[in-house]
C-alpha cells in the first residue's frame, strides 16, 4: 500500500487553478521529486501534504486514512522550508529540540537526539550558537536537523537548496541522499532544478500548470521524455518535427533516420527528441545530413556547437572541437532517437506549453 | 570635515533642545529662591503629600499600561491575521484618534462622564443607575487608556507583522498547538514591540497632569499635578524643578530595567 495518496486534488487561488484533479502515490522510503517551473503547482502540493493548505476538492490519504483536514501539528510529516524558517529567538539546540519538547520527551533523550542530529548534518558542537551566526548552508542543515530529529514518516523539502551556491548545493545533495539512506524516511522534494531532481530522486514527477507531465525514474525521464515539455525542461535537447514513415523509420529534415520506435502508424507527424550529446559529428557525406558548424562554445567538459543542417539548427555536444565554418555531417544512433506523439488537441497542447 | 558640517543643525538642536533646558532645570532644582545651593527640592519627594502623589501616579500608570497591553496584544493578533479588507485600513481606524488633539479627546470624556453628561442621560433613559466615575481615579485611568492605547497598538502590531509566516508555520509543523506557538514563538518575537509600547504608555501616564486635571477634577492628585502646581499656582520653580529631576531619574531607572528585560528576556520571558 502506498504511504501517501493524493486523490483528485484540485486547488485554485483567486480563480486561478493551480492543481487540477491531481493524483499521486508515494511509497514508503521513496525519494520522490516534484519538478517543474515556478507556478506549476509543486509547492501547493507540498503545502497540502503538510497541512498548510486545504484542497478545494479531493483527498489526502496517509496509510489509507483521510488526513485532508488534519491540522499540520497532528501529522507525522515534517517540512524543511525554503527560507529555513529557524526560530530567531532560540539557539541552535533549542531550535532542534523544539518538536521534541512539544511532544514531551525527557531532557536526556532530547540532549542525545540534538547531539545526534547535529552530527548527522556535520555541525557538531553548534548547540549554543545563535541562528544569526550561521551561514545560509549551515542554517539549512539545522532546518533539516530540526525536522528529522522528530523521526517523521515523511520529510517534505521545499526547494531547500535554492539559496545556496553551486558547490554547497552539490554537497548538500549528497548529504540528503546519505540521510535518506541512513534514516529510512520518505522524502518528498520540490525543486525547479532538473539536475537536482535527476541526482537525488528514486522517482521524478515532472509537473506543468497543475498537471503531471511524466512520472518515472531519472533515467526514464531523461532518456524517454513523453512529450516536448518534458524533453525541453530536462536537459538540453533538439526537438524537431518529424514524420513517422513506418515502424522504425522517421523522416526528419527530408532525410529518413532509422529508429527503434514502433506503433505510431504510417505517415504520422511526430515530435522527435535528440539529445545534443547523441549527435555524432563526422566528415561531410559520412552521416545522414550534411551541414556547417555555425557556433562553438567551450563549456568545460565538452564543446557545445550549433550545426546548420537540413534547415534546422542542431545543438550538438562533443569533446572534439569543430571550428565555426567547418563542413560536417551528422548522424544519430537509432536508439538515441526518441519519438513522441504530437499533442492531439489544443487542451493537451496547453499542458505541454513551452516555458 | 565637510561631512561634519551636516551634523551641525542636529548638534544645535541637541544643545538648545536638550542640554540647555536640562541644565536650567538642574540649576533650579538644586538651588533655592535666593540662588543658594540646596538639596531640599530633591528630598521634598519624601514628604507625605508628594510620596502619596507619586505612588498614586505609579499605580494608575501601571494599571493603564496593563489594560492597554491586554487590549492591544490580542487586537494586534487579530489585525495581523485579519482577512477583512485591507489590513492597513483597520490599523488606520485604530490609530485615527491619535491625530486629534489630545486635550480635545480628554475633554470629550469629561463631557461624556459628567454627572449630567451624555452617558448618564442615556443610562437614565433606559432606567439604569448613574455611572459616577468622574473625578475618581477610575475616570483618570479610562482617560489614560483611551489617550495612550494607539501608542501601544502601533509598536505591537508592527512587531507582530514582522514575524516571518514561515517561522510560525514551522512551529505548527513541528507539532505545536496555537497556545504553544503563541508562548514560544509569537510573544517572544514581539517583545521589542511590547517594550516600546509599554514605554510609550507608561511614561506619559506617569507624568501626566492634563488627564488627571480634566477627569480627576482636582481630586486626583498625581505627581504631575503637583509639579505643575509648583510651576503655576505656587510659582515655586525650584521645588517643581527638583521634583521633575526626581521623576526623570525615576523614569530613567525604570526604562533601564525594561530594556534589560528586553535584551535578556528574548525567548525566555515565559
Amino acid at each position: 500500500m502506498a504511504l501517501i495518496e493524493l486523490l483528485d486534488i484540485s486547488k485554485s487561488f483567486e480563480g486561478e487553478t493551480v492543481l487540477d484533479e491531481f493524483n499521486l502515490k508515494i511509497k514508503e522510503n521513496e525519494f520522490i521529486t516534484l519538478l517543474g517551473p515556478s507556478g506549476c503547482g509543486k509547492t501547493t502540493t507540498l503545502r497540502i501534504l503538510g497541512g498548510f493548505e486545504t484542497p478545494d476538492t479531493g483527498k489526502v490519504l496517509f496509510q489509507g486514512q483521510d488526513i485532508t483536514n488534519l491540522a499540520p501539528n497532528k501529522r507525522q510529516i515534517n517540512t524543511v522550508f525554503q527560507k529555513y524558517a529557524l526560530f530567531p529567538n532560540m539557539n541552535i539546540a533549542d531550535n532542534i529540540a523544539f518538536g521534541l519538547k512539544i511532544s514531551g520527551k525527557s531532557k536526556e533523550y532530547i540532549k542525545d537526539k540534538v547531539k545526534y542530529a547535529l552530527k548527522l548534518v556535520n555541525l557538531n558542537g553548534y548547540e549554543k550558537r545563535s541562528v544569526d551566526s550561521l551561514s545560509g548552508g549551515q542554517q539549512q542543515r539545522i532546518a533539516i536537523a530540526r525536522a528529522i530529529v522528530n523521526e517523521p514518516r515523511v520529510l517534505l523539502l521545499d526547494e531547500p537548496l535554492g539559496a545556496l551556491d553551486l558547490k554547497l548545493r552539490q554537497e548538500m545533495q549528497y548529504e540528503l541522499i546519505r540521510l535518506k539512506n541512513e534514516l529510512g524516511i520518505t522524502f518528498l522534494y520540490v525543486t525547479h532544478d532538473q539536475e537536482e531532481a535527476l541526482t537525488m530522486s528514486d522517482k521524478v514527477v515532472v509537473m506543468n500548470q497543475g498537471y503531471i507531465q511524466q512520472m518515472g525514474t531519472p533515467e526514464e525521464i531523461y532518456n524517454e521524455p513523453e512529450n516536448a515539455f518534458v524533453a525541453a525542461f530536462i536537459g538540453d535537447s533538439n526537438i524537431i518535427d518529424g514524420i513517422m514513415m513506418e515502424d522504425r523509420m522517421v523522416k526528419i529534415c527530408g532525410q529518413v533516420f532509422p529508429c527503434i520506435d514502433e506503433g505510431f502508424g504510417k505517415k504520422k507527424p511526430v515530435d522527435v527528441v535528440i539529445r545534443p550529446e547523441d549527435i555524432i559529428i563526422g566528415k561531410p557525406g559520412s552521416g545522414i545530413l550534411d551541414g556547417v558548424v555555425t557556433s562553438n562554445v567551450f563549456i568545460g567538459v565538452h564543446y557545445e556547437m550549433c550545426i546548420e543542417a537540413g534547415g534546422f539548427e542542431w545543438l550538438a555536444q562533443n569533446t572534439v572541437s569543430y571550428p565555426v565554418g567547418t563542413a560536417v555531417s551528422i548522424d544519430v544512433a537509432p536508439e538515441n532517437i526518441q519519438i513522441m506523439n504530437k499533442p492531439q488537441s489544443e487542451d493537451e497542447e496547453a499542458l505541454a506549453l513551452d516555458e | 570635515m565637510s561631512k561634519k558640517i551636516f551634523s551641525g543643525p542636529f548638534l544645535l538642536f541637541i544643545i538648545c533642545g536638550t542640554i540647555v533646558p536640562l541644565g536650567v532645570i538642574t540649576f533650579y532644582g538644586i538651588t533655592d529662591r535666593s540662588g543658594a545651593f540646596t538639596l531640599e527640592n530633591i528630598t521634598a519627594i519624601t514628604t507625605g503629600e508628594h510620596m502619596e502623589a507619586l505612588l498614586l501616579a505609579l499605580g494608575l500608570a501601571l494599571i493603564s499600561t496593563v489594560i492597554c497591553l491586554v487590549i492591544a496584544f490580542p487586537l494586534g493578533l487579530i489585525l495581523k491575521d485579519s482577512k477583512l479588507g485591507k489590513k492597513g485600513f483597520m490599523v488606520f481606524i485604530f490609530i485615527l484618534p491619535m491625530w486629534m488633539n489630545f486635550l480635545l479627546r480628554t475633554m470629550a470624556w469629561q463631557v461624556l462622564l459628567e454627572r449630567n453628561g451624555i452617558i448618564n442621560q442615556v443610562l437614565g433613559l433606559i432606567g439604569l443607575p448613574d455611572l459616577n466615575i468622574i473625578n475618581t481615579p477610575t475616570a483618570v485611568v479610562l482617560g489614560m487608556v483611551y489617550d495612550y492605547l494607539p501608542f501601544m497598538i502601533l509598536p505591537i502590531y508592527n512587531a507582530l507583522i514582522k514575524i516571518d509566516k514561515n517561522v510560525i508555520e514551522a512551529a505548527y509543523d513541528l507539532g505545536a498547538g496555537y497556545r504553544q506557538v503563541l508562548q514560544k514563538i509569537i510573544i517572544p518575537l514581539s517583545v521589542p514591540g511590547i517594550v516600546s509600547g509599554v514605554t510609550m504608555v507608561f511614561v506619559p501616564s506617569l507624568t501626566t497632569f492634563a488627564v488627571s486635571n480634566m477627569l480627576g477634577g482636582g481630586k486626583v492628585n498625581l505627581i504631575g499635578n503637583i509639579i505643575e502646581q509648583e510651576f503655576t499656582a505656587s510659582s515655586n520653580w525650584n521645588l517643581g524643578a527638583g521634583l521633575s529631576l526626581v521623576m526623570m531619574i525615576f523614569i530613567v531607572i525604570s526604562m533601564a530595567f525594561i530594556e534589560k528585560f528586553d535584551r535578556n528576556g528574548e525567548g525566555n520571558i515565559i
